[in-house]
């Protein structure tokens, strides 16, 4: 599970680090980043204690942070890009310590870290996967029937889903975004290109896209592999004009930004809030309402890794969403209107840039696209 | 601006600049000036920090196409 580098100081790669926070074990982590850094966001966990100390305090030795660090857990040094936690990694060896480990790739891979985990069967075959990016709290998802797949909500890291594929023998014929994604950088366009595949966006969040697309629109259903397999769209407005759900297999919605599992969605990230609110709330108080308790709600965010279950997989039936989740018991409109639109957590790092880029109106080099990503995804309303 | 002792820390990845450039401060007198060049856009930002939060005087700081340069009077 780990390779020991000289004088035993041990490296964690991504994958690892994500195992140990869905298998909810325990970790003790020094992060070394700036406060600022740290304090916008940083690698949480069930039984995961986080330290700051930067690295640069600790430039005269780390004998002031080995006081902070419990000599009997396993420590997870974590920076940036690496160098900075191998550097006081390192030398917390040198001082006798053991069980210390470095993140392979900091805080960069640890975002771009992308889990694949299987939510369940369809009816007439095939199956649908949610893939986790758990240090930035997106999801994703590739529904697989008869030798097809059709990926929602696609991630910038195309690789991981050509490979997924590949591994299954399936060929991807349809990329669908739920939304103008305004906290990450979409791959859909770009996974559709080199697959061949036909890439879908709601025509009302493409006003300004610069390339062709297939209009996302309700009534047209696209087909999976075996035709059984039906993809529906339900158009479903608030957090953008053109948001649109899925309906899987008439077992699975995907609901993009609109409900997440302890939250809803924000409608300001485009800056028409006060627009958008009315048309959240009829979405989630009536569209959705009128859909079974049965169906089980994939979003395309989550917030906190409270709202992990098991193995890592992050769903809920609507039912159980309509008990528990505070977004959906507000029932006096002011009082909605006010929690959507007031007070709400910072935007996303780079969200304008981020929503020009996936118009296609602006192309930054791979290095740009990581910088512009840095940090939570801050697509609901609670996420403070 | 003239400085008394200059870091190169161009190409260089965190946390390389401030290692540098905290031994290269270590040698000068109090109120002798550093110039630092780099252009790791982190370690640009830890930097600054370092600078602030051990009490030396940042006198300037510019950016020019990706190269950052710094001067910094020792306290």
């Amino acid at each position: 599970m780990t390779v020991n580098t000289a004088g035993g100081l041990k490296k964690m790669s991504a994958k690892e680090l994500a195992q140990i926070v869905f298998n909810q074990a325990e970790l003790f982590i020094l992060d070394v980043r700036s406060e600022t850094e740290y304090n916008d966001w940083k690698i949480e966990g069930d039984k995961i204690e986080v330290v700051n100390l930067p690295y640069f305090e600790l430039l005269e030795g780390v004998d002031s942070a080995l006081d902070k660090i419990p000599e009997h857990k396993k420590v997870l040094v974590v920076c940036a890009k690496e160098g900075s936690s191998k550097f006081v990694a390192e030398q917390m060896v040198e001082a006798g310590r053991s069980n210390i480990y470095y993140l392979e790739g900091g805080m960069k891979a640890w975002s771009e870290h992308l889990e694949p985990v299987k939510i369940g069967d369809l009816k007439a075959g095939g199956a649908i996967y949610q893939f986790v990016r758990i240090g930035k709290g997106c999801l994703s998802y590739m529904v697989i029937s008869d030798g097809e797949a059709a990926v929602v909500d696609t991630l910038r890291m195309t690789e991981v889903y050509e490979k997924f594929a590949q591994d299954r023998n399936v060929s991807i014929q349809h990329t669908i975004d739920t939304h103008l994604h305004a906290d990450h950088i979409s791959g859909g366009k770009k996974l559709a290109d080199k697959a061949g595949a036909a890439y879908w966006l709601p025509p009302k969040d493409a006003a300004e896209v610069t390339f062709s697309y297939e209009k996302l629109e309700e009534g047209k259903e696209i087909a999976v592999g075996n035709t059984k397999i039906k993809i529906q769209p339900i158009y479903s407005p608030g957090h953008t004009i053109g948001s649109t759900s899925l309906l899987v297999d008439d077992t699975y919605l995907l609901t993009g930004d609109i409900l997440f599992i302890a939250s809803i969605g924000r409608p300001d990230l485009a800056g028409k809030a006060a627009d958008w609110a009315q048309d959240l709330r009829s979405t989630l108080y009536r569209r959705y309402r009128e859909l079974s308790d049965e169906l089980i709600v994939l979003p395309a965010h989550f917030g906190k890794v409270s709202e992990l279950g098991e193995g890592g997989r992050v769903s809920a039936r609507m039912g159980e969403l309509y008990r528990t989740n505070p977004g959906l018991h507000i029932q006096d409109e002011a009082e909605f209107r006010r929690t959507v639109t007031e007070n709400l957590p910072p935007q996303p790092n780079a969200y304008q840039k981020i929503r020009q880029t996936n118009m296609g109106k602006m192309t930054p080099s791979e290095e740009e696209q990581r910088e512009m990503e840095i940090g939570p995804n801050r697509c609901a309303v609670h996420d403070k | 601006m003239q400085a008394d002792i200059v870091v190169d820390a161009k190409g260089l990845a965190c946390p390389m600049p401030i290692v540098k450039a905290k031994k290269a401060l270590d040698s000068l007198e109090p109120g002798q000036v550093m110039k630092v060049i780099a252009t790791d856009k982190g370690s640009v930002n830890d930097f600054q920090a370092w600078v602030k939060q051990t009490n030396h005087e940042m006198m300037k700081h510019e950016e020019e196409n990706g190269v950052f340069t710094f001067f910094v009077r020792k306290k």
